[in-house]
This record gives structure tokens, C-alpha cells and sequence, in this order.
């Protein structure tokens, strides 16, 4: 055995040491290796991205209810009078001013993309003081808090920097509307910061929204526990709402983005096949290229198992050198890239690409599967090398 | 089998098959070597002369009959067992020295100990006594581009013989070299034959070379046409 992994480490050593007399097409390999890993990871940390977004905006504390078959705010219509029964609701959280619940209006308002300098949707959320203090981790990061009852507004940070024209104190008309930002806000870096807050009667004026909401916020008395509500809604025939977590919406929002994942897999394997061809192509040079050697060394008594195992490995350590520098690649461009995209409400989703470490380990499987297949069949060649070769060649 | 005899071929065949042709390379041929004895096989291109030597190494398979070595029979093992077999009996140097040349020769005649239970130090040990044989002590950390011709085969010459392997084989050692160094390298292996009792079987084209050897083999389309005794 220590004879074998003897022959196996020279062999492989042996091998790394001719990789100059194949320089190019040994960096074409690790070139395509690390193409084909950057762009992986890329989508990934995208996919990541905006599902920390979306999932770092729910909270499990915080139930949401909208209309029956309404899968977002933007198609959800709630009465006043429904409001006032929910606010009623047993499993509600109460203080000394009353329940703590946050009816909301949901539209949608233009904006100008910095990036790209093109027209983009972005929410415009009304809602009053309960439901600023429902958003524990809400601060003001510059100027003050909209007055209620005038058209102030304040912004979400992901707004002020995906977004011309929203600097404070500037004006900004949305419609006939004339708004004024006075504030600038961030909420931990989620979804609420790719949205626009207003007071929620003054949109309802200036949209003719009368007194109707799009959804309904409210602090659930024990955390999780939804049955209270439910219960409510089932009783009474006038709620035709649907009620889960903030936690469990948010998620379901995500969920729908997850085929940036899946989509970033696909081109990947794609990808992927053709830096195979072109692996596989150098793999079967670097055999060609070591022919009299393999054979010589064969003929002194090496087993072919040592020629197999020199080869794989050199594809391997080639394609993970090409992963290497396709995970710093993606690393150094895309960690913390602030970018939006639309999301579940055909509203800009303000996110930051996330490379996390598990990112890092799919890059890496990619690059060795891409290392293990290009090297094997070339490797197979090199065990099969005939002997008599290494009596053949020429120098 | 006598005990002197190290290698017999018992009516050896060897055919290839190109196409729809089978071409026959040798028919019934008789051989032994002797231990200690040196041998030159000479003959025209086509002979058969490096096909012979393959069979003698465990290189190439005969097509029928026994090849025997030291009193085992080879031509029936394996291709694993055959790789065991040439690593613990059979020493090669090459027309073109094929060294590694990405290997210094100090690593270069270390290779076949690597298949060795040896240790590092023992290693060391025998590959310094090899490359002192050999004259090249001062050239252990020299890589074979910065070498000649002739010091390249003397490093493939110490490689050959540092396992202290029972046969050398050599496929036209002085091929690719002027005459000078071809004498040099000839009478290297004549003093390992001499001195050291190593038996050597040596292919080439050339007269000159083949003085060297104790007898000399004329293989002509597959048959030994004569034996002369050169020393």
C-alpha cells in the first residue's frame, strides 16, 4: 500500500511538474472551470440574496391577512368594516391605546433607476404609527418621520440607492401628486427597505381608495399562533380573509424567486458541458503529450493504477484551481452587489447578492465534478497506455 | 531448467494481426540466456529484434509457447503481476534515456525504489551508490536538459541498476549518440557485466556496439540465423 501511494504521489507530482510544457490549454481548462463556477455563483448569491431579503422581513410575532385567494397586497382588497371585526379578534395584542393593528395600502409609483436610468415600479405603502412600531427593527437613518395628513413621505434606504430622485427634502410627483421626502429609513436590510411610507389616509385620498386597505397587520398575542384569528375569520361570514404569519408570506414571496437558483443551475450545467469538452480535449492532450513517459514509468514497474490516478487528479487540481478563482472572482464582483429586481407585487425588490460559505462549497463540488469527468476517461487512456510506447517515441 | 539459465523461450510465437492479415513475427524460436552472460541480438529492421526484447521484459505477451525466467514461468501472468514481475527483475535503458525531465537525476534513478519497501534514507543510499557508479555523482541535482546525451543515458544506466535487478535490458542504448560516448557507455555496461556479474541482453544496429557482448544473436525474419561468439 505505501508503495502504491508512493507511486501515486509521484506520479501526480510528476505530472504537475510537465503542466508548462501544456501551459495553455492547462489556463484554458482552469479559465473555463472558473467561468463556469463564477457564473454559478453569481446566481446563487442572487437566489441568496433575495431570499435573506424576503425572509429577514417576516417576523412569526406579526400576522397578515388579506383577501381570500389574494396571493399579494396588490391584489388584495380589505373594507373598513372587516378592519374593525379583526381588530375585535380574541389572539390580538392589546395596550393601552387599543389593539395593535396596522390596516395598509399597498400602490404602486415610478421610479427612475439609477443603474439603468429606466422607469421601474416601486411600492408606496401607507400605514399609520402602529404599524411603523410593528417594524421593530425600523430606524430613521436620516431626517425625521412624516407628518400625518400631509404628503411627506419617508424612504427606504434600498430605495435611495437603487433610485434617482429621492434624496431629502427633494420633491417628487407621482401623478397629479405632489410628495416631499423628509426621511430616510432602514429596516435591516429587508424587503421593507425596497418601499416608500406614507400616511395610509392620505393615499387613500389621493388614490380614491375611499376607506378601503389592501392588508392588515397585527401583533399576535402569543407568538405564532394564528388559531385566534382564524377562528374569527371562520365565524364571521363578512371576513373573506385569508391570515398566515408575516413569516410564512414572506417565505412563500421568496419561494418564488427560488428558480434564480434553479435557473443559475441550468446555465451552469450547460456551461458546464462545454468546459468539459474543452477539459476533456486538454486531458487527452496532456496523456498524448506524456505518453513515453507514462509508458517508461510503466515499463520500470509503476502500475496503471498510479497512471489513472496521476491523471485524475491533475484534472482535478486544475478544474478546483479554476473553481478557486471563479469563487474569488464572484467574491470580489458580486458580495454585496446591490441590485433589484422585480418581485412577487411586479414592484422593484431592492437586494445585496450574498455569498455564504455553502455558496462556496457548491462552487467547489462543481469544479471537482467538472475535474473528476474531464479526467477520467483521459485517465482511463493512460492506464490502458501501451508499454511497448515507452520503446516507440522519439524525443 | 539448468540453474544457470535464466531465461529460456520454448518455442515462442509472436503474430500480429493488421486488418484481415496476420503477420508472423517469429515461429518456434528457441532461446536462453545464460546468468552473467551478455548478449547483443543484431538484425535487419523488421527483424523482430525489439518485439523479442518486449517478450524478454514482460512488455509484450507471446502469441504461443513458454517464456521462463529463473525458473517461473511469465508468459502466462498477468498484466499487474507482469508490472510486479519487471519491477523486481528487469533493469531497461532506452535508445532516447527516456528520463523524466521534469525529475532532477537524483529522482530520476530513485524511481524504480519507489516500488521498494525501502526507506528514505536507504533510497538515498542506493541511488548515490548507482549515480557513483555511473561517474555522476556531481550531476545528482542536474536536471536532463542541462545534460548530454551521453550523461543522460549514464543516469539512465544508474536507474536501470539501482534495484539491483537479475537482467538489464537495452534497446539500442548507443543509438542516438556519437562514437565516443557510445564506446563510453558500452564499456560501462561491459564493467556492469564483468564486474558486478549483471546479465545484459542488448538490442542494436551496431557492429561496433555488439563487440561489446559476450555473444552476439543474428535474428533474420523470425529466426536466429547464427551465433557468434565475440569474446
Amino acid at each position: 500500500m505505501g508503495s502504491l501511494i508512493a507511486q501515486v504521489v509521484s506520479v501526480t507530482l510528476m505530472n504537475l511538474g510537465s503542466l508548462r510544457r501544456r501551459l495553455w490549454m492547462s489556463l484554458a481548462m482552469v479559465f473555463a472551470s472558473a467561468v463556469v463556477v463564477a457564473i454559478l455563483l453569481a446566481f446563487l448569491a442572487m437566489a441568496k440574496g433575495f431570499e435573506a431579503t424576503m425572509s429577514g422581513a417576516g417576523s412569526s410575532q406579526i400576522a397578515i391577512l388579506m383577501r381570500e385567494g389574494s396571493s399579494t397586497e396588490l391584489n388584495s382588497v380589505i373594507l373598513q368594516d372587516q378592519v374593525n371585526l379583526i381588530a375585535e379578534s380574541a389572539g390580538v395584542t392589546r395596550d393601552a391605546n387599543g389593539p395593535l393593528v396596522s390596516p395598509e395600502l399597498y400602490v404602486i409609483v415610478d421610479g427612475i433607476k439609477k443603474s439603468t436610468g429606466t422607469e421601474a415600479n416601486i411600492p408606496l405603502r401607507g400605514l399609520n404609527k402602529i404599524g411603523m412600531a410593528m417594524r421593530s427593527n425600523m430606524h430613521l437613518v436620516e431626517g425625521r418621520m412624516f407628518t400625518p395628513g400631509t404628503n411627506e413621505m419617508i424612504v427606504g434606504e434600498g430605495v435611495l440607492r437603487e433610485f434617482d430622485g429621492f434624496d431629502i427634502g427633494k420633491e417628487v410627483r407621482f401623478g397629479k401628486n405632489l410628495w416631499t421626502v423628509v426621511g430616510a429609513f432602514s429596516t435591516g436590510g429587508n424587503i421593507f427597505e425596497s418601499e416608500l411610507w406614507a400616511d395610509v389616509k392620505i393615499i387613500q385620498s389621493h388614490y380614491n381608495r375611499g376607506s378601503s386597505y389592501q392588508s392588515i397587520r397585527l401583533q399576535l398575542e402569543n407568538n405564532g399562533d394564528l388559531k385566534p384569528i382564524e377562528e374569527t375569520v371562520q365565524r364571521e361570514p363578512r371576513l373573506n380573509l385569508e391570515v398566515q404569519t408575516e413569516q410564512e408570506y414572506f417565505a412563500s414571496q421568496g419561494k418564488q424567486l427560488q428558480y434564480i437558483a434553479t435557473f443559475g443551475w441550468i446555465i451552469s450545467a450547460v456551461m458546464a458541458l462545454g468546459a468539459l469538452a474543452g477539459a476533456l480535449n486538454t486531458m487527452y492532450t496532456s496523456v498524448a503529450d506524456r505518453a513515453r513517459e507514462i509508458a517508461t514509468l510503466r515499463a520500470l514497474g509503476f502500475s496503471n493504477f498510479s497512471a489513472f490516478c496521476g491523471t485524475i487528479i491533475e484534472a482535478m487540481v486544475l478544474a478546483a484551481t479554476g473553481g478557486l478563482l471563479g469563487s474569488l472572482a464572484a467574491y470580489l464582483f458580486f458580495d454585496g452587489l446591490n441590485t433589484s429586481t422585480l418581485g412577487g407585487s411586479f414592484t422593484q425588490v431592492v437586494f445585496s447578492f450574498e455569498m455564504s460559505p455553502d455558496l462556496f462549497v457548491q462552487g467547489a463540488v462543481l469544479a471537482l465534478v467538472i475535474g473528476f469527468i474531464s479526467g477520467f476517461f483521459p485517465a482511463w487512456r493512460a492506464a490502458r497506455m501501451p508499454v511497448v510506447v515507452a520503446f516507440r517515441h522519439a524525443t | 531448467m539448468s540453474e544457470e539459465v535464466l531465461f529460456q523461450l520454448k518455442g515462442v510465437s509472436k503474430n500480429f494481426v493488421k486488418g484481415k492479415e496476420t503477420i508472423s513475427i517469429f515461429e518456434s524460436l528457441n532461446m536462453e540466456i545464460d546468468c552473467g552472460d551478455f548478449v547483443a541480438i543484431m538484425g535487419p529492421s523488421g527483424s523482430g529484434k525489439t518485439t523479442l526484447l518486449n517478450m524478454l521484459g514482460g512488455v509484450d505477451q507471446p502469441s504461443g509457447g513458454e517464456v521462463w525466467f529463473d525458473s517461473e514461468r511469465i508468459d502466462s501472468l498477468s498484466e499487474g503481476a507482469l508490472t510486479q514481475w519487471r519491477a523486481r527483475n528487469i533493469g531497461f535503458i532506452f535508445q532516447f534515456y527516456n528520463l523524466m525531465p521534469m525529475l532532477n537525476a537524483q529522482r530520476n534513478v530513485e524511481l524504480p525504489l519507489l516500488l521498494t519497501n525501502l526507506s528514505k534514507s536507504q533510497r538515498r543510499h542506493n541511488v548515490e551508490t548507482a549515480l557513483a557508479l555511473v561517474g555522476l555523482s556531481d550531476r545528482a541535482k542536474h536536471m536532463p536538459s542541462e545534460m548530454s546525451g551521453g550523461q543522460q543515458q549514464r543516469v539512465a544506466i544508474a536507474r536501470a541498476i539501482v534495484s539491483d535487478p537479475k537482467l538489464i535490458l537495452c534497446d539500442e542504448p548507443t543509438g542516438d549518440l556519437d562514437r565516443a560516448t557510445a564506446d563510453e557507455i558500452l564499456e560501462m555496461l561491459q564493467l556492469l557485466n564483468r564486474d558486478h556479474g549483471k546479465t545484459i541482453v542488448m538490442v542494436t544496429h551496431d557492429p561496433a556496439a555488439a563487440k561489446y557482448a559476450n555473444r552476439t544473436l543474428h535474428l533474420d525474419k523470425g529466426q536466429f540465423v547464427q551465433r557468434e561468439i565475440v569474446a
